[in-house]
């Protein structure tokens, strides 16, 4: 385990979260939602939980996402905060 | 002292940023007024209680719980030298769950949408009030 990366993923970890959050465009914090799953698979991956990691992968980063975006065109993407 | 404070919150960097990743997750719930919003703020908790599940499977200087050889005239199994592979098992059900419990709120969503063509909270419940 490389400890430095972990770090650095955990702080990004968080970014992304936040970003998700406060972003005022849906569309964007869907994506940002999408990058936030993936590192946290990534963050999984370096933890030894290799079948946590692709499962979070593919159904967490994947169809989350999708789910996300297809929601967002389909009702609207603006919001207030 | 700060040494110790150091080398503290490096080796338990995991749990602190699971504490923070649920802080912001229950703000995102409460705080945020639009529902796609308060959707992310779950998933978000969601895959903090995750992260804190994983954390503590994980063991320093074990491998990943995959057994290569087995059967008779192999040495015994040592489970010290393996991550503990049933937080991993337990939160395969949970994404699973998740990702169930966020194609129904955002269903639900869709359907507040087109009932009442928005979907901040404040202007829901104003014309829920109306009614």
């Amino acid at each position: 385990m490389i400890w430095q990366l972990e770090i650095i993923i955990l702080v990004l970890v968080v970014v992304c979260a936040v970003g998700a959050l406060a972003v005022r465009d849906l569309l964007g914090a869907a994506i940002l939602f999408g990058a936030y799953s993936f590192l946290m698979c990534l963050l999984w991956a370096i933890m030894g939980a290799v079948d946590v990691a692709f499962t979070e992968a593919s159904v967490g980063a994947g169809v989350s996402t999708v789910f996300f975006v297809a929601a967002v065109f389909r009702t609207s993407r603006r919001t207030r905060d | 002292m700060w040494d110790d404070f150091v080398r503290l919150a490096v080796a338990k960097a995991n749990y602190w940023i699971y504490i923070v990743l649920m802080c912001i997750g229950l703000w995102g719930m409460i705080v945020k007024g639009n529902l796609v919003k308060k959707i992310i703020g779950m998933n978000i908790l969601q895959t903090a209680i995750i992260l804190f599940y994983v954390s503590i499977a994980s063991k320093a200087g074990a491998t990943l719980p995959i057994i290569t050889h087995h059967g008779p005239g192999t040495d015994s199994i040592q489970a010290v030298g393996h991550i503990n592979p049933l937080p991993h098992v337990l939160m395969l059900t949970a994404i699973v769950v998740a990702v169930a419990t966020l194609g129904v709120a955002l269903a639900l969503a869709m359907r507040i949408h087109r009932d009442y063509g928005t979907l901040e909270e404040d202007e829901l419940l104003a014309m829920m009030r109306e009614k």
